[in-house]
């Protein structure tokens, strides 16, 4: 298993650093250094063994990957989208079961509840979910509604003093070990509405989904409410609809296409230095026209994504970054990762399988990136929707 | 307990190296800075540890044009409280020493530590400059240092061992590896930095006594001759008449 030192570079081919300021690429290169120290060593074998390890929580923490743009006041760090972006892109080219779980506890628990939650829903949560002391997770998905949760059966009744929740959520990111979860789920007259449930509540459990290949190092499981009471300070008062939860789908998709950024770097990096290595016919398979191919491609693709998704890190700056441009690049990113991924791996050859190389982890990743966070087709049409005005999914 | 840490920037270790000019200038092109690595990860880390142990606060010093202040942030964002810069290219070691002594002289602190070296020019000689510029002792290669009271306890590696000195502070003291553990700055300490004092100064004038006159690449590593193992005659003929080394 690897336990080589982490050599990765970034390749920066139009000089896009010079668009970052001194702080986005002090962010990156802290978070950079701490998943060479604490993850780069360990992830073969969390990966291998299906656990996701524990003490990656406290330095995930501290380098700020849980509600970076949340405002100090309540424990986030205050920075700006672009450094959110490149906190995911340093961690996904870690791993991105590791990236999943700080895309959850950021965009999917902590600006919820940033967003819609009251004053004191803020404060009693927000902070502890900073610092990694509580962890979160996020139930829109059911066992019958995917790609479709506004068909989501999971309900709410009101019981005078309390709400009465009942139903089932799926491949939910973090539930085994969660300490919260935001949960979507449709009242009596039909509206989608969010609330926090806690662990321990009665008739709430997490059991735990066994048997992944793909983000093996995240832990995924279900969430099952049995007449849990839910007290009423603990919904979102105003937030009901869909626009809720894919408001927080939003900002985990723009996290997203930057993360995909950082697992196809690694690949194209890995795949750089292997092919010069690797001598074949008395030659390194890096100078055979065929490779040299799959490299250019590769490093072309990475360049027009960090390009495209630093245009759309600016437009998220400014509030104009519009969902359907997030579900482009979310889409053409992660499509673009698993492209390189297959590339790098083929010129890795048989070793490409191996945990001795990052590759077969990052491709099997990536196969649920592709699915999650809105499936590939289903963000194609919302391009689709977007520019003919018509919806080709319902 | 005051300390005065003097930072420098240096190539990242992976840059690649090129000069311009006819060879006489290094070609910052494309070229990406880090704090020097003795300067950060041992002198400024063990400095951070002594004030977080004993109290008082770490200040940086570095010589350069304006774009040393991301390096000056990023020692900020792993703890020094403030940082000084002198307004002027670093391009000799004694200019260097000068200006840092000349400023270091109106804080009275009780340390002034260096790296053992910057990973560019390896001189080595400003912290040895300085300590005579203030007339200070000198600790050059330190890889512990503790402090009790005023007195200082440094270990330094020598030829086949360590050696232990004592001494008192003042002192300045250059850092090598071992005296502390690199440390991994946090966000805490990535967002303090952008409020942290950063104080530009004018340079005083001061001589250079050194000027680069041109500089050339180490070549790079030939093909290697492979000999049969049985054939040892053959080696010792090449050592001999070839390399020239036996
Ligand atoms: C590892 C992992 C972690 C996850 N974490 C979370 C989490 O934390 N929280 C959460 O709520 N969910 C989570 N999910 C769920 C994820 O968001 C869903 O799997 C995803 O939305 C797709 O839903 P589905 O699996 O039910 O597939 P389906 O919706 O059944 O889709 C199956 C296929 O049909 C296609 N399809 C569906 N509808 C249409 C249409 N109208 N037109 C054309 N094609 C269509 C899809 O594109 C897809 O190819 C996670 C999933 C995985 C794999």
């Amino acid at each position: 298993m690897a336990t080589k030192t982490d050599v990765f570079q970034h390749p920066d081919y139009y000089l896009m650093d010079e668009l970052l300021t001194d702080e986005h690429k002090l962010i990156r290169d802290t978070a950079r250094a701490w998943v060479k120290k604490e993850v780069s060593p360990v992830v073969e074998e969390a990966c291998q063994k299906a656990e996701f390890p524990k003490q990656w929580i406290k330095g995930l923490a501290s380098i700020g990957a849980f509600g970076p743009y949340i405002p100090e006041q309540y424990g986030g760090a205050g920075l700006d989208q672009i450094s959110y972006g490149i906190i995911m892109q340093e961690l996904e080219r870690g791993d991105s079961g590791l990236r999943s779980t700080a895309s959850v506890q950021s965009s999917l628990v902590m600006y919820p509840i940033y967003t819609f939650g009251t004053e004191a829903q803020k404060m009693k949560y927000l902070p502890k979910l900073a610092s990694g002391e509580w962890m979160g997770c996020f139930g829109l998905t059911e066992p019958d509604h995917g790609s479709n949760p506004g068909g989501m059966i999971t309900h709410i009744k009101d019981k005078g003093d309390y709400y009465e929740l009942n139903g089932a959520k799926m491949w939910i990111s973090n539930a085994p070990f969660a300490d919260i979860a935001v949960v979507w789920a449709k009242d009596e007259s039909g509206a989608i509405r969010g609330m926090v449930v806690e662990r321990g509540w009665e008739g709430f459990t997490t059991p735990e989904t066994h048997g992944k290949w793909s983000l093996r190092a995240s832990a995924t499981g279900e969430l099952v409410f049995d007449n849990v009471k839910v007290p009423k300070e603990n919904i979102f008062p105003e937030i009901k609809g869909l626009k809720g939860p894919l408001s927080c789908l939003n900002s985990a998709r723009y996290g997203i296409a930057w993360g995909a950024i950082g697992a196809a770097m690694d690949c194209y990096d890995s795949a750089l230095r292997y092919s010069k290595e690797r001598v074949q016919f008395g030659k390194p398979i890096a100078g055979f026209q065929l490779t040299q191919k799959k490299l250019a491609e590769m490093v072309t693709e990475i360049t027009k994504a960090q390009l495209f998704t630093w245009r759309l890190g600016v437009l998220k700056n400014e509030n104009r970054a519009t969902p359907a441009q997030i579900s482009m690049a979310k889409r053409n990113n992660v499509n673009m990762a698993l492209t390189i991924a297959r590339e790098a791996r083929q010129i890795h050859g048989g070793m490409g399988i191996t945990g001795e190389y990052p590759i077969m982890r990052h491709m099997m990743n990536l196969e649920s990136v592709i699915t999650y966070e809105g499936t590939h087709d289903i963000h194609l049409l919302i391009t689709g929707m977007d520019i003919t005005g018509i919806a080709a999914f319902e | 307990m005051k300390i005065l840490v003097c930072i420098s920037k240096a190539p990242d270790t992976t840059a690649k190296i090129a000069f311009k000019d006819n060879n006489t200038a290094f070609d910052e092109n494309n070229v990406q800075f880090i704090v020097n690595p003795y300067d950060e990860w041992y002198a400024l880390v063990r400095a951070l540890e002594l004030k977080e142990t004993l109290g008082g606060t770490v200040t940086t010093i570095s010589v350069g044009e304006v774009d040393m202040d991301a390096i000056i942030r990023k020692a900020f964002a792993i703890g020094a409280d403030d940082g000084v810069r002198i307004d002027a290219p670093a391009t000799d070691a004694y200019f260097v020493a000068e200006q840092i002594a000349t400023f270091a002289k109106q804080g009275a602190y009780d340390l002034i530590l260096t790296g053992k070296e910057t990973i560019d020019y390896n001189g080595s000689s400003v912290g040895g400059m300085i300590a005579e510029m203030l007339n200070l002792p000198f600790v050059s290669l330190a890889t512990k240092l503790d402090l009790s009271g005023t007195t200082a306890t440094l270990e330094c590696d020598i030829d086949g061992g360590t050696e232990v000195l004592e001494c008192n502070l003042p002192l300045v003291i250059s850092a090598a590896k071992g005296m502390a553990e690199a440390r991994i700055p946090n966000m805490r300490g990535i967002m303090a930095a952008r409020t942290k004092a950063l104080q530009v100064i004018a340079a005083t004038t001061a001589d250079k006594l050194t000027e680069i006159k041109s500089y050339t690449l180490a070549p790079g590593r030939t093909t290697c001759k492979m000999i049969d193992a049985e054939n040892a005659a053959s080696l010792i003929d090449m050592l001999h008449n070839e390399a020239k080394v036996i």
